[in-house]
């Protein structure tokens, strides 16, 4: 950064959380199942169900959570690729795709995205230069220059574009397309890149080389990330503060290293506690959590995790918990009755 | 280029190819096509009829419109009268050649102009989706719910004989089918993430569609289109036949056929010529057809 007289890290912290890159807020998406004779909405999957956080300039915010838990849907709803049925989000400041905030064409250019499956996220029929400096096209840049531009992108990315711009997704192995994909995501010169599941599907050697690539481009390009993944490691690897959802909905979220030494939501302690262990000895056998998460269309009440929590008590049948701090981290939020006091839960700290 | 190929640790780790020649989908088609020498063999067949259509002025040896008395059913192997004469005595490779030329543009045009309809129509459904496909598939099921030929002598009827009314309805036959070709591989094509991608690069929907769908399907609907010549070809015949289509005295495969059939019992090979045009044209077309899927039926 060229900051170079910048207030002490409290105060960027404290201005960071008044002012954050992105802001969520209440974001909500139903999808409708159609059913009956007349096709009629006979009920909702609540993919994602009033989901709320901040993004800070220049971190990396990784969001994990089983599969189905709705994930990408929030990217999605992110890149505004589905619209959402309620809720806010700010870009900057800016309201996007409000008339006096940030139209949504020119946040897709702000914030891009790198999709899982990185063979279907590539046209088949397009040479990897095309694709790279498509985007740029259509946002009215030259030809030549967005072909120059997207040549640059491909060295950026560590392939020699010499040998691979003229070449079709099937010529390349799964990382190169992964590459590949990067380079499109950064071919608008984004601030914010949404990851989603961007090095699941890769190999773990391959998985360890584009992570890294993935942090030297964050650097270089000054980029904001939110990093989408069920892998546990990979997402302490990469993450500045790790957000957990469940069933649509966030149930803590916090810095990495708090949520990884001290996780205080049981549905994070068992996510943590289902890693493997590198230790042979140390390996459990037991399942932390047993079956599979309920269905969305007909969410449990109260807490959703509680038909599968070991500490549910009625209480968390009967209301919601609210996403809240708890004793001095403020940066530390949990969505659970037994840390709020006077929640009626019998584990819960009595009231102050 | 000054450029220095500065790579990142770990990027020569995967493996590179090596220095192969990338090679283009349609580049591959066209490799793939010329190791086909069935297809090679019917493509040339068709250009040389093609060929013989354009020339038709130039090689044609008497007008295919000058009756001559004394050459009324002449057979075959006539000097002068090579394939023999009509029954009115007109040339019969003359008019075979002129009748290429109004049977081809019979058998081609309605197939491009329903390829623009049906095609536009296909994709645009297949790739929006929802009340939109509803709205216009629903609409074509209704023309299939008519007989092919049916509908196109109901439509002629309607419209009155005449080639451009033979025009018009069988690009309303042949529409539907080329529209639901379209729109079974653009849903498929919609589900792939790069559409979603493009999207999120900020394209509309017409680039994205004119960049990232018609690249993908236009193979599936060109080879579809292709084997649609033939059943046109065949349509236009027989409603020419029927008396729907071209009128007489123009030189058309399928109104020669109608004519010459009273006189197959007097001479039959020279009855049969334009049948065999017909015949051998619409072969060509279909066995394209298939060399093309061939060549293009190709998963990554």
């Amino acid at each position: 950064m060229t900051d170079g007289s910048s207030p002490g890290a409290a105060a960027t912290a404290a201005r960071q959380r008044i002012d954050p890159f992105l802001e969520v807020r209440g974001l909500k998406k139903y999808f409708p199942v159609k059913g009956g004779v007349l096709n009629r909405t006979i009920a909702n999957v609540q993919a994602v169900d009033d989901v709320s956080f901040d993004v800070a300039k220049g971190e990396t915010l990784g969001i994990v959570g089983e599969s189905g838990c709705g994930k990408s849907t929030t990217a999605r709803l992110l890149m505004r690729l589905i619209e959402p049925d309620s809720g806010t989000v700010h870009f900057d400041g800016r309201l996007i795709g409000a008339d006096n905030g940030i139209p949504i064409r020119e946040m897709r250019r702000q914030v891009q995205m790198v999709f899982q499956d990185s063979y279907s996220s590539l046209n088949a029929r397009l040479p990897v230069e095309e694709t790279v400096a498509f985007g740029p096209i259509v946002h009215g840049i030259p030809r030549p220059e967005a072909r120059e531009r997207a040549r640059r992108l491909l060295y950026d990315v560590g392939l020699d574009a010499s040998r691979f711009m003229k070449r079709y997704p099937h010529e390349l192995s799964g990382g190169q397309r992964q590459r590949v994909n990067v380079a499109r995501a950064l071919a608008l010169q984004p601030r914010i890149l949404i990851l989603d599941e961007a090095v699941s599907a890769l190999d773990k050697s391959v998985e360890a080389q584009v992570l890294n690539l993935l942090l030297d481009l964050k650097q270089e390009y000054d980029l904001t990330y939110v990093f989408i993944s069920h892998d546990l490691n990979v997402v302490q690897y990469v993450s500045d503060r790790v957000l957990v959802m469940y069933l649509g909905q966030v149930v803590e979220i916090g810095p990495v290293d708090e949520i990884y030494a001290n996780p205080r939501h049981p549905y994070t302690r068992a996510l943590l506690s289902s890693r493997p262990s590198m230790d042979p000895e140390l390996r459990i056998t037991e399942p932390p959590l047993s079956g599979d998460p309920p269905n969305p269309i007909n969410p449990p009440s109260g807490c959703r995790f509680h038909t599968r929590c070991a500490f549910a008590n009625e209480v968390c049948a009967r209301a919601s918990p609210v996403l809240s701090t708890f004793g001095d981290d403020t940066r530390h939020e949990i969505a659970c009755h037994m840390l709020s006091p006077g929640s009626g839960h019998p584990d819960a700290p009595a009231p102050s | 280029m000054a450029e220095v190929a500065t790579l990142r640790p770990g990027a020569e780790a995967e493996v590179p190819i090596g220095a192969i020649d990338a090679r283009g989908y349609w580049s591959t088609v066209a490799y793939r096509l010329s190791q086909d020498p069935v297809t090679i063999a019917f493509g040339v067949v068709l250009i040389l009829i093609f060929l013989a259509a354009i020339l038709a002025p130039v090689l044609a040896p008497h007008d295919p419109y000058k009756a001559n008395m004394t050459m009324r059913l002449a057979v075959i192997g006539t000097p002068s009268y090579m394939l023999g004469g009509d029954e009115l005595g007109r040339d019969m490779l003359s008019r075979l050649l002129y009748g290429a030329r109004v049977s081809l543009f019979m058998g081609l045009t309605p197939v491009f102009l329903a390829l623009l309809i049906g095609g536009s129509l296909g994709v645009t459904a297949g790739f929006l989706g929802g009340k939109v496909n509803m709205g216009i598939m629903r609409v074509m099921d209704v023309f299939y719910a008519f007989p092919t030929v049916l509908l196109a002598i109901g439509l002629t009827g309607a419209l009155g004989a005449g080639s451009r009314n033979l025009l018009i309805a069988i690009t309303v036959i042949l529409s539907p089918p080329i529209a639901r070709v379209a729109e079974s591989v653009t849903t498929q094509v919609r589900a792939f993430d790069f559409v979603e991608a493009a999207r999120a690069s900020g394209a509309d929907t017409f680039t994205i569609i004119r960049v990232h769908v018609l690249s993908n399907v236009l193979g599936p609907i060109l080879i579809y289109t292709t084997s649609l010549v033939s059943v046109s070809i065949i349509i236009s015949a027989g409603l020419s036949f029927l008396g729907f289509g071209v009128t007489p005295p123009t030189a058309d495969w399928g109104l020669m056929l109608a004519t010459l059939r009273t006189t197959i019992w007097v001479n039959p090979y020279v009855a049969v010529l334009p049948g065999l045009m017909i015949f051998i044209t619409s072969m060509c077309f279909n066995l394209l057809s298939d060399g093309m899927r061939n060549a293009m039926d190709m998963r990554f």
